[in-house]
């Protein structure tokens, strides 16, 4: 570790004293000082001629940017919905009591860190922990006491890693005990590709043609908002601007989504080939890829890949053999954050900033990537793009169903023999995929992740598409055994954890819903506070100024739709209010502190 | 037919709300025309004498004599009501939530640069402070919340008059309006 002063200057050196680029710099910071103090936040907003309170702001805001120590090593340790299910707390216990410090905490010594995070993407192997960015899947308490053992001895954190998952995992660049587990391959992102020919075709034609192709296939987007894509191509196109970007959205946070990642490690060149025919039909020469901070193992690799993309002129000047089309990409970190998934945070974030949503209009096609027509768009959409170039949009437009049409790579996990992706038709049951993936016994199956639907038996007959059950992906599968009310708690949490706290509907709505959940739970409510869940999902819903909070109610409301006799049972029929308050624990701080005893009249 | 009983309260609030019904201008003598005071700052009646119809609370709970007086409003009141944000939500005072109580206490009685006698009070006679401020729905079943900081006299005063009639209540927007 270096001495401070140094370090900052350095690093803002770096980057050319550009404070656009504050994620990379404090990203940089923190891994040559451990953490980013007071001080270090104080020496960059001078070197970087900003205020103290716009470092602060974004060193504060990201999960994995910390204030104080991390330790040497620091343990995040997935706590979603899934990691629960397949034997979390029993981990957790094995760290806790190995390392000797409980979660939040970093050890005495300094040497390790506990912390919790939210899901990293991983759920089709859970629990999984990120240590010092290295990915451990599939942990038991007896891995965890063994990795514990290891740290404390001081073992580097990639001698940590036995075995190498299957695929590209194993590459000299990645190294990763992660599986793709890439359970059924389709047509459009697992068929054969050859690297350069989706931009080959597409540079063939005009830019106008190419974005008439895209609107032809009507692709839309696979982040789970389902916009059509060509048309958001064409607002870009016209919007003016001194330049244009592409910024592709490889930030899945939503809990129980990891098909980026399996893209990721398996087609990237797909992928960066459909940015550049996106660079292409817009008119951008500079593309951006953010990529979560859960996936910063992969950065390496994909650095690699688009090497040799610009080896092989598919990136660069003249990119496709196209004279006068100039494109190449650059990876933007993230460093931890939920919301950053949406597009105009994800924006703000790219631009070194808190990654909170702005307010639209305008739309990032006109008025994105500072201030230039941007037009963000998801890994899968990017690598359907390149698919359609060179089968067609009328191919593409065969399959699936009137509104949604191609295929969709699901992420499935959970309660089900065989989790991983799975390349579907658009317009697939949720029975036959239940059926696909050993799991037909399930009660409860999580469509879309958190912000979707959670429904039940008697609508499994419901179809994937946008049509019927949009999703983004995410398929979580609840077995009979669960208690579904638990999942939706867990749920409930990582919604308050990555609120933004931008608008109130959203701040505090959730936290409200979280404790009258609670109170559900705990069996004190009554038939008003089921009412009142309702009542204010609703509100959080229609004034909430994102995505976020117009979707974070969601597994209360469908669960209150779809299995309402889980929270009837839980409820007192005959009382019409019952208080939780208790008078005698809410006085007992102050007394204490003023040296008194309690006088409590009971009435 | 005797008239209708109401009692009011200031809990942890500034009287505003209580002002603010002041603010209802010369339709206060028509209001005592409409119903009867029991325990309440306007005519200062310290205690029930009676069984009340509308009890209006104004502000939240930040200590024990806070819940008692809330109780006791609640058994002697057939329709609670919640009169503005302190009461709704906790409101200004509700800001110290996020604050140890044991450190706002510090704060107000040890470390302040103005104080010289260095002592949390302690005394039986004091109400006991509450870890947080609490709205007071959280205590007590409320019936009906009247919102605003403070509810405009023209948003009580409707309140009241179609609780008594027994009718819906007719709030144009401007007067639920706030900002």
């Amino acid at each position: 570790m270096g001495n401070l002063g140094t370090v900052v200057s350095q690093v803002v050196e770096k980057y050319n004293k550009d404070k656009t680029r504050l994620m990379d710099i404090v990203t940089d910071v923190q891994s040559e000082l451990g953490y980013v103090s007071d001080e270090a936040v104080v020496q960059l907003a001078k070197a970087l001629g900003v205020s103290k309170v716009d470092i602060d702001g974004v060193v504060t805001f990201y999960h994995f940017f910390s204030k104080t120590p991390v330790g040497k090593y620091s343990v995040y340790l997935n706590n979603s919905a899934v990691a629960n299910i397949k034997g979390r707390s029993a981990v957790a216990k094995a760290f806790e009591e190995a390392a000797g410090c409980s979660f939040g905490r970093t050890t005495e010594d300094g040497v390790m860190g506990l912390f919790d995070t939210s899901c990293i993407g991983m759920n089709d192997q859970e629990p999984a922990a990120i240590i010092n960015g290295v990915i451990f899947t599939d942990l038991t308490p007896e891995k965890a006491k063994e990795l514990v053992a290891d740290m404390k001895a001081g073992k580097e954190v990639s001698e940590l890693v036995k075995n190498f998952g299957d695929g590209n995992n194993q590459s000299e660049l990645i190294k990763s005990m992660v599986n793709n587990n890439i359970q059924k391959k389709g047509p459009v992102l697992f068929a054969p590709f050859e690297t350069g020919s989706a931009l080959k075709a597409a540079v063939a034609k005009t830019p106008d043609d190419v974005i008439e192709e895209v609107k032809l296939s009507n692709l839309r987007g696979r982040g789970g908002a389902g916009f059509p894509t060509g048309m958001k191509w064409d607002f870009c196109r016209q919007a003016e601007g001194a330049k244009h970007y592409v910024v592709c959205n490889a930030d899945e946070g939503e809990p129980g989504t990891f098909k980026d990642r399996v893209v990721l490690t398996e087609i990237p060149e797909m992928l960066f080939e459909g940015m550049a025919v996106a660079g292409y039909a817009v008119g951008a020469e500079e593309g951006i890829l953010y990529l979560r901070a859960e996936y910063l193992y992969l950065r390496k690799f994909l650095e690699k890949v688009l090497e040799d993309l610009r080896s092989k002129n598919v990136l660069g000047k003249n990119a496709g053999g196209k004279d006068g089309f100039n494109f190449d990409i650059r990876i933007q970190m993230g460093a931890g954050a939920y919301i950053c998934g949406e597009e105009s945070a994800l924006i703000e974030s790219a631009e070194g900033k808190r990654g909170e949503p702005r307010n639209r209009p305008p739309f990032p096609v006109q008025n994105g990537y500072l201030g230039y027509p941007t037009t963000v768009n998801n890994v899968e959409t990017f690598c359907c793009v390149s698919r359609i170039m060179l089968e067609g949009g009328e191919w593409f437009k065969k399959m699936g169903t009137a509104q949604s049409s191609g295929t969709k790579l699901l992420s499935v996990s959970g309660d089900c023999k065989k989790p991983g992706i799975y390349e579907v038709e658009f317009g697939t049951t949720i029975q036959t995929l239940l059926e696909m993936v050993e799991g037909r016994t399930a009660k409860a199956v999580q469509v879309g992740g958190p912000s979707g639907t959670c429904v039940g038996k008697k609508d499994y007959g419901k179809r994937i598409c946008y049509d019927d059950l949009g999703t983004g992906g995410s398929m979580i599968i609840v077995g009979p055994d669960r208690d579904l009310l638990e999942v939706v708690h867990n749920f409930m949490e990582f919604f308050v954890e990555e609120s933004c706290g931008w608008c109130v509907p959203c701040r505090a709505g959730n936290q409200l819903l979280l404790d009258k959940l609670e109170k559900v739970m705990a069996g004190k409510a009554t038939k008003q506070d089921l009412k009142e869940l309702e009542e204010w999902s609703n509100i959080i819903k229609a004034t909430s100024r994102c995505g976020l909070g117009q979707t974070s109610p969601n597994p209360i409301v469908t669960t209150l739709k779809n299995f309402p006799e889980m929270y009837q049972a839980k409820i007192q029929k005959d009382v019409d209010y019952v208080s939780e308050f208790d008078l005698k624990a809410a006085v007992q701080e102050s007394c204490k502190a003023a040296g008194r005893i309690p006088n409590i009249k009971e009435h | 037919m005797s008239k209708p009983v109401v009692a009011t309260a200031s809990l942890a609030g500034c009287f505003g709300c209580h002002m603010s019904l002041l603010d209802i201008d010369d339709r206060i003598l028509k209001l005592i025309e409409l119903v009867e005071f029991n325990k309440s700052p306007i005519d200062d009646i310290k205690t029930f004498t009676k069984q009340c119809d509308i009890g209006l609370i104004e502000g939240g709970c930040c200590n024990s004599e806070n819940v008692e007086n809330l109780r006791d409003f609640r058994k002697n009141c057939k329709i609670l009501i919640s009169v503005g944000e302190c009461a709704i939500m906790g409101g200004l005072p509700a800001m110290r939530n996020g604050i140890s109580v044991k450190e706002c206490l510090e704060e107000a009685y040890l470390n302040c640069p103005t104080v010289d006698d260095n002592i949390i009070p302690c005394d039986d006679e004091l109400p006991m402070i509450l870890d947080r401020v609490y709205p007071c729905h959280e205590i007590v079943k409320i019936d009906y919340y009247l919102p605003g900081c403070p509810p405009r006299a023209d948003l009580i005063w409707e309140a009241l008059v179609a609780l008594l009639e027994g009718r819906e209540l007719d709030l144009p927007y401007e007067v639920v309006k706030f900002d």
